[in-house]
Parts: C-alpha cells; structure tokens; sequence
C-alpha cells in the first residue's frame, strides 16, 4: 500500500515538473499579447501619444458619446473645480469655441432634469475618452449608418 | 602753479593730521565698507531666499505645492527647462522684488505661528492664497509668466488650434492675460465655484 502511494506521489511530482515548461508554452496559439511564453514578460509596446489638436472627430453610431479631439493632460475633474466644464458649459462654449455639452446631460438616469450637470455626467471620462494614432487591435468591418457617414 | 600744488597738498596734509578730522576719515571710511559688505550681503541674503531650495524648506510649501508642481510641464518635459517657484511668484527687478520679498514675510509668520501647519489647514487657506497670486498677476499683465513666454514669439502654426485660436484673439487684443485662462498650470486649484470663467 505504502509502495503504491510512493510511486503515484513520486510520478504527480514527476509529472508536475516534466509539464512545467509546456504550461507556459501558448501552445503556437497568438492572442492579443503575441506568442510570447507565458512566463515571458513581452516587449512593450511603444508608447502612444495623444495627438495635441484637431477638428471634431466624426461619428460612428447616433447616440455615441464623441470621442475627445485634444489633449486633456492635467485638466482636472474634482469636488473643487471641473476644468472641461471651463470650455464646455453653457456658460463657456461661445468664448471657447468648444462644443456645448448636451441636453441629455442635465437629466438624471431617471430623466428628471436638472438645472445644471447631472452627477451621473460630472466624470467625462467615464464616457469621452482621447484617441491615440494606434493600429487597431482587432479588426472590425462594423459600418455606421447612412446618416452619419459623408 | 607748483606753488600751488604744494599748498593744497600741505593744506590736507595739517587736515589730516588734526584729530577731529582723522575720526572722521575713519568714520567715513567705514561706513563705505560696512555699506559695500552691508549690500552685498543683502542682496545675496535675498538671492539665496530666491531658489526653489529654500522656497521648499518649509514642509508646508514641500508637502503641498510642491508635490503637486512636480507633476505638471514646469517641472519635467520633453526640452528640461524648468520654471522654478520663484521664477513664477518673484519678480525680477528689484523694485518689485523688495515689495514682493516684504510681503512674503507675512507667510513666513503664517509658518512661525503655526497658521497653516497641516495639509487641511492648508487646503481651508488656498482659496486666499490663490486669489492673492491671480491678482497679482492681472494687475501686472502676468509679468513673471512674460518673463520666459513672449507672445512675440509665439509661432500659431506650432500650437494647437485651441491654443492659436484663443492666443491670436484674447490674448493679441489685451482682453485677457496669461492668468486668466492659465490657473492651476503649477498646483492644485481651491475651489472654482465662483471664479470667473470657471464653472
Ligand atoms: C480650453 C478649452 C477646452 C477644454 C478645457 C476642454 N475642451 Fe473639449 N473641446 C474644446 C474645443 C474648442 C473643441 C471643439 C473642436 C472642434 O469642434 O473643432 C472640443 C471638443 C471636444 C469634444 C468633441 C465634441 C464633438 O462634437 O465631437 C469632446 C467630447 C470634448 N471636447 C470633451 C472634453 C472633455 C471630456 C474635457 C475635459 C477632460 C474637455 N473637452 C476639455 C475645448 C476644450
Ligand atoms: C454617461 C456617459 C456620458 C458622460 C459621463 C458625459 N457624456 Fe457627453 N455625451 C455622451 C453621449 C452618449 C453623447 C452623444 C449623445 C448626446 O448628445 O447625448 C454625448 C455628447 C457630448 C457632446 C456633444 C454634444 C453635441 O451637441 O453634439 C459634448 C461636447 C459632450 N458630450 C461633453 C461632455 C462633457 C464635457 C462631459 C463631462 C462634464 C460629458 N460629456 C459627460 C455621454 C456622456
Ligand atoms: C522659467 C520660465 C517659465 C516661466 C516663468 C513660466 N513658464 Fe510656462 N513654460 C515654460 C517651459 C520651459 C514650458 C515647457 C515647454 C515645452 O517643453 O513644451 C512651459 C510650458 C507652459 C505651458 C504649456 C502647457 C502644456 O501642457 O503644453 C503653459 C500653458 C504655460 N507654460 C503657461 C505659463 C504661465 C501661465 C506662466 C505664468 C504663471 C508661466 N508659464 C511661467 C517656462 C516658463
Ligand atoms: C484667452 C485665453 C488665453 C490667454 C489669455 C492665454 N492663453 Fe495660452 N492657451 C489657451 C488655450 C485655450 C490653450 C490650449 C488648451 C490648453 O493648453 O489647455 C493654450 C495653450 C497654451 C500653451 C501651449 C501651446 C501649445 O499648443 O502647445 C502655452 C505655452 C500657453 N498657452 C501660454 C500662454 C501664455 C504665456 C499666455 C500669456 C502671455 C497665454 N497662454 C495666454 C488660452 C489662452
Ligand atoms: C509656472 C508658474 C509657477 C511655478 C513654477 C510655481 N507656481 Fe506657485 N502658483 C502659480 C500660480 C499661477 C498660482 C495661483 C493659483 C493657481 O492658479 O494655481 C500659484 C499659487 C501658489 C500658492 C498659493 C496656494 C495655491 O495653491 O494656490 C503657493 C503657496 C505657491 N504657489 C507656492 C509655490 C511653490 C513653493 C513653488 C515651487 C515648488 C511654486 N509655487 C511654483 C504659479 C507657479
């Protein structure tokens, strides 16, 4: 009895250690990280940058939230000040020449609407974000509808 | 004309050699190298309050401005110029200098008294302390700030179309000041809710 338990521990142990190399293999599978071991950190990848400036980005669905055509480094959103509601606001777009925020933005998920920014609007990033000039990662033939292509 | 000469020498000579007028001589003379040590030492007493190291050395300004400065284009980018605390909140010239060194002295009792010893004193504060810096700097066309950037050689086709589009417009006319559009480039902004322009 205590022969046999040895000689299956002694061949779980064995095993273990014969398949640890295959573990980390990907098995000639490519994902989104390469076919680099999987105990193998991979080269990063370059760093993107955000480009400073440009005209608004087009569209590609009606009620998406359009991505941000400008740096935002260091422009701060907190209970002290809102620097995007500076160019944004009501108040503010004319003399910035930004783009007012939308109705939609002064209504709570209920659709009450409210006199100012809805809290559940007050964080632009959740939904507007910058872009990089990167290559997609994954290809996608998705077509926006009639109306908003030119 | 020798025999005058002579005259004036001896004539300074017998000056000198009287008693009153030597006390005098000495009187003068010291006071010429007291002023000349006096001076220089003020002024580079003054000079070595003007570097970011003793703007620091207080934990109030390290813990707080500082750390926030740190992050942001005046400490690092991609050129490694720096803007150091006091190229942005000490005038150059010495007039202003003086008058600006005076008032800091205030801040300097705020520190001997404890006035604003821990990071929440300080945020309670900072709506004061900011206010006093942005008028400043609108009374004096943001002078410090024109120290290092000259509209003059700012090229359009190099900045971004926000910031060529404003900077041709506002700031060409005189309308607006660097500071007027330009608050928290180096810290943590106070509370906005009712400065202009802000929301
Ligand atoms: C200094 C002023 C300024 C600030 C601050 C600013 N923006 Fe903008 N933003 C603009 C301008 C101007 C445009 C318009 C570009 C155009 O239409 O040519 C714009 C465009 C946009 C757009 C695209 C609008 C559209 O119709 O496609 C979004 C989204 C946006 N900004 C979000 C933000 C967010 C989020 C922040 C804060 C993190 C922010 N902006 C801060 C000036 C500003
Ligand atoms: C919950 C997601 C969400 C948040 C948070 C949000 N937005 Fe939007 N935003 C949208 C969507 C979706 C649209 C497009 C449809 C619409 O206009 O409602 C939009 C549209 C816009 C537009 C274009 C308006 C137009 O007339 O074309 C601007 C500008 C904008 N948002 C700015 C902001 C700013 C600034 C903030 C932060 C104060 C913000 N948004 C917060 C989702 C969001
Ligand atoms: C000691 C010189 C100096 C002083 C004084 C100074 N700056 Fe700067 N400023 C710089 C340098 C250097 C850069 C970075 C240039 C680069 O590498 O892009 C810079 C960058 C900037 C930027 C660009 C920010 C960005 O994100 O691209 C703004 C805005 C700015 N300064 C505003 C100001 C204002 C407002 C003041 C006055 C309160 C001021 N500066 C005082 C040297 C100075
Ligand atoms: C009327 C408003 C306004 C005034 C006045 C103004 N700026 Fe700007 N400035 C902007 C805007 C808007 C941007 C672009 C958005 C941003 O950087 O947040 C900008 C960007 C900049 C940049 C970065 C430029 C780039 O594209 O890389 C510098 C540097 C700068 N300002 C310096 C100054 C200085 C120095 C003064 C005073 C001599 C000044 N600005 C006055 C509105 C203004
Ligand atoms: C690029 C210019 C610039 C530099 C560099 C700079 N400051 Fe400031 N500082 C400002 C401006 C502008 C204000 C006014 C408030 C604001 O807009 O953030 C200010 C405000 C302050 C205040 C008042 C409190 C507050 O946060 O508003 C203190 C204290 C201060 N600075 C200390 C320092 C110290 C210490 C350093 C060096 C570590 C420094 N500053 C570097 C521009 C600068």
């Amino acid at each position: 009895m205590k022969k046999l338990l040895a000689i299956i521990l002694g061949c779980i142990l064995t095993g273990g250690f014969l398949s640890l190399p295959t573990l980390a293999d990907t098995g000639g599978l490519s994902s989104l990280r390469g076919t680099t071991d999987l105990d193998s950190v991979p080269n990063a990848e370059e760093m993107k940058r955000v480009p400073k400036d440009r005209i608004a980005i087009e569209r590609d669905y009606l009620h998406q939230p359009p991505v941000i055509p400008h740096q935002v480094r260091g422009y701060n959103v907190n209970l002290k000040g809102h620097k995007c509601l500076s160019c944004h606001s009501w108040k503010n777009y004319k003399k910035a020449g930004a783009t007012k925020i939308s109705l939609t933005h002064f209504d709570t998920r209920d659709g009450q609407q409210l006199s100012d920014v809805s809290p559940s609007r007050y964080f632009c990033d959740q939904c507007h974000v910058t872009q990089a000039d990167a290559k997609p990662l994954v290809k996608s033939d998705f077509k926006s509808v009639d109306a908003l292509t030119h | 004309m020798a025999q005058a000469n002579v005259n004036f020498v001896t004539r300074y000579r017998q000056m000198l050699s009287r008693p009153a007028s030597v006390a005098l001589w000495v009187v003068l003379a010291f006071g010429f190298v007291a002023g000349i040590v006096f001076w220089g030492g003020f002024n580079t007493g003054l000079e070595a309050t003007n570097t970011e190291a003793f703007c620091i050395s207080c934990h109030e300004m390290e813990n707080n401005v500082y750390e926030e400065y740190r992050e942001t284009i005046h400490f690092s980018n991609r050129s490694g110029v720096r803007a150091t605390c006091p190229d942005c909140h000490v005038p150059k010239d010495w007039t202003h200098k003086i008058v600006r060194k005076v008032q800091a002295s205030k801040e300097l009792w705020g520190k001997m008294t404890g006035f604003i010893d821990t990071r929440e004193k300080f945020q309670a504060n900072r709506k004061e302390m900011a206010q006093r810096e942005w008028q400043r700097m609108e009374e004096n066309d943001s002078r410090e700030c024109r120290n290092c950037h000259n509209y003059d050689y700012m090229d359009f086709s190099e900045q971004g179309r926000r910031a060529a589009g404003r900077h041709s417009t506002a700031l060409e006319a005189g309308t607006e000041t660097c500071i007027d559009c330009h608050k928290g480039i180096a810290h943590e902004l106070p509370d906005m809710s009712d400065v202009k322009g802000w929301h």
